[in-house]
């Protein structure tokens, strides 16, 4: 922007010369005492900042002090010394973890590779779920109907993460085939889709059905709720748009083609990014629950490596750095999913 | 004028019929199932035969549950955890959402991204669990001997929320702020008197996600909370089981239920409660997705 000299002076007729104007002395002033006037407004609200005092330390002490405790990531870990305190290693935690070439390296890289194979089998077969279940709830036209259907299917999300596994584990616990055996094993033994063994052994304790038991469970308990977001933008849809449709002989699948999947393309597509943006935040208290030492090849992720390391373990500097690797790229694909959405459409996730 | 279903229309008709009613019983099989096992009688149970029904009904796997003084104990530390977590969670969210929703306030840039970073960037366990052992030796200093305040004090806090709360303050038009000032309100009544009235719905569903995080907290309980006396149900029922697995023949093998059936009606006594509230809040809980797209 060009600025002109009558922005900030006036002429002065009676003496022929330019002066300040007014406005500009005031904004003048404000950028001199620009504290002043910080401490003045604040006097002036004084109660907003005091709204806003509980809410900033609760996140201080308890979101923002642990990131002060990183530190000891590049400092050798001691259990009696405060981290203020500590000796500082370097990045030897790092270069231990990355390039170590010794166990702890391996299974540090097992632990990543699981996380994204389990983050991006949540993806595939998750994502598209709820789109589906919305599609067939706008099939129903009698409210009360699809009302029963969409309480039943959002029931599982209500159920804690301790329920839910609790119910997985003991509906494919090992026994045999007469005794003490978990239903849904019994199930898949009888059908002949798992060997007798298998099911007898227990299927939590095979490193094979680990993935598909974290997965299908994750779309049993969330596809229904999730549905929700797709279902308000398929009913938004204008009844006018299907019978345009009709009229020009679409058929079902033509208005499913032509009709619904553009009109929620949109939030597909944002919905879409944001679990691509979360797609390292595992739920690690859902692993935790459902592993033990048969799957660790399949099962360990990030979060419980780190959680065995640290918290059970006494390697507090190692865990906390392989922590930090996945979080940071975490953060760095929330940042570039945030951004595309912007990006893409006018909504900003947050 | 009803128009003719066209061939495909009714075929897809039925095929999202089928799938659905399939998805649906899939949904509440296990919760049926969960009850059956639980009521059923041993013989019964241990051998395999509950597919839907209970068999040989027996009472004594609740009855034992119900005698159990650490069952309720646990359920009262769950209450109050979820009480007062939420009420704090709330008082700290509505009051600093409001603050970041006057466009006069201050900074507000660097308060907001104060709390998005949080979203983006966590520190993880052993860092958050350090800073919960160093809460808790303060808290002791103080006289705060119960690891529950801890827990609800120091846990449960979600940047989602509030950036919900201040976006439906933000939605609240500035008239009507500015009719109530012009009629002597202060700051706080503005607060109470206009703002909670017209948010309700939202606060709703605030209090909702905060009271449902807190009733399922799990993970941050076990490590935190040292006294077995404390523990909240989820706690219970995870150490319930992890024992169970351990020793299989803990029920003693003169009952008269398996000992399946107790942790079947852990399970049960622990979902009944959401069950009979689930319908009144389930309109809340349908609502918080869909306000879940935020503009900045």
């Amino acid at each position: 922007m060009k600025s002109k000299a009558a922005d900030f002076l006036i002429y002065d007729e009676a003496t022929g010369r330019y002066r300040e104007s007014p406005e500009q002395a005031v904004r003048d002033d404000v950028e001199k005492h620009y504290w002043l006037h910080v401490g003045r407004s604040i006097l002036k609200d004084w109660r907003l900042y005091l709204m806003l005092i509980p809410m900033l330390l609760v996140f201080l002490f308890w979101r923002y002090f642990p990131m002060y405790e990183l530190l000891g990531c590049f400092k050798v870990s001691d259990e009696v010394l405060p981290v203020s305190e500590q000796l500082f290693s370097g990045f030897s935690y790092f270069k231990r973890l990355l390039i170590g070439g010794d166990d702890l390296s391996a299974e540090f890289w097992r632990a990543m590779r699981n996380t994204f194979i389990l983050s991006f089998y949540g993806l595939c077969f998750g994502f598209p779920m709820p789109i589906i279940l919305a599609l067939f709830f706008n099939e129903i036209k009698s409210n009360i109907a699809r009302s029963v259907y969409q309480v039943l299917t959002y029931l599982p999300k209500f159920m804690s993460t301790v329920v839910m596994t609790s119910l997985v584990v003991m509906l494919v616990k090992q026994g045999s085939l007469t005794s003490g055996m978990g239903i849904v094993s019994q199930f898949l033994a009888k059908v002949g889709w798992i060997s007798e063994e298998v099911a007898r052994s227990g299927l939590l304790n095979n490193p094979r059905f680990f993935r598909p038991i974290y997965i299908i469970s994750g779309i049993w308990e969330s596809a229904g709720y999730d549905s929700i977001v797709f279902f308000a933008a398929i009913i938004a849809i204008s009844p006018t748009s299907y019978e345009a449709a009709q009229i020009d002989g679409a058929g079902k699948w033509a208005q499913m083609r032509y009709v619904v999947l553009p009109s929620i393309l949109s939030t597909i597509v944002i919905m879409l990014i944001t679990r691509i943006g979360s797609l390292l935040n595992i739920g690690y208290e859902k692993v935790l629950l459902l592993y033990n030492t048969n799957t660790y090849v399949t099962a360990d992720v990030v979060s419980t490596f780190a959680q065995r390391y640290g918290l059970a373990g006494a390697a507090k500097g190692i865990a906390s750095a392989a922590e930090m690797m996945n979080n940071v790229v975490g953060m760095l694909l929330v940042i570039g999913a945030n951004t595309i959405a912007r990006k893409a459409s006018d909504v900003s996730l947050y | 004028m009803k128009r003719k279903l066209e061939v495909s229309e009714l075929i897809f008709k039925i095929i999202s019929y089928t799938l659905l009613t399939i998805f649906a019983l899939a949904c509440l099989y296990p919760f049926v199932y969960a009850i059956s096992a639980a009521i059923s009688g041993r013989t019964a149970v241990e051998y395999g035969q509950i597919v839907l029904f209970p068999k040989n009904i027996q009472f004594d796997a609740f009855k034992r549950m119900f005698n159990d003084n650490m069952f309720w104990n646990a359920y009262s530390n769950t209450l109050f955890v979820t009480f007062y977590g939420t009420v704090w969670a709330l008082f700290y969210s509505i009051l600093g959402a409001y603050a970041l929703s006057k466009k006069r306030l201050l900074f507000r840039k660097f308060f907001n991204f104060f709390l998005v970073f949080t979203m983006w960037f966590a520190a993880g366990i052993v860092p958050q669990y350090l800073n919960y052992l160093d809460t808790k030796q303060i808290f002791n200093a103080i006289g705060i001997m119960d690891d529950k305040w801890l827990v609800v004090i120091a846990m449960g806090m979600a940047a989602m929320n509030i950036i919900l709360l201040r976006n439906a303050f933000e939605g609240v038009p500035s008239e009507i702020e500015e009719a109530a000032i012009v009629d002597g309100a202060s700051e706080f009544q503005v607060l109470t008197k206009v703002y909670l009235p017209m948010c309700k719905s939202t606060i709703a569903t605030v209090a909702l996600f905060f009271g449902i995080s807190r009733w399922n907290g799990y993970f941050w309980a076990r490590q935190m909370i040292s006294n077995s006396n404390e523990h909240p149900l989820q706690v219970f029922i995870r150490l319930r089981l992890e024992e169970f697995t351990d020793a299989e023949a803990m029920a003693g093998w003169n009952q008269p239920y398996a000992s399946d059936s107790v942790i079947y009606a852990l399970i049960v006594c622990s979902i009944v409660p959401i069950l009979i509230i689930y319908p009144f809040i389930q309109k809340y809980f349908a609502k918080g997705t869909n306000v879940g797209g935020v503009k900045e």
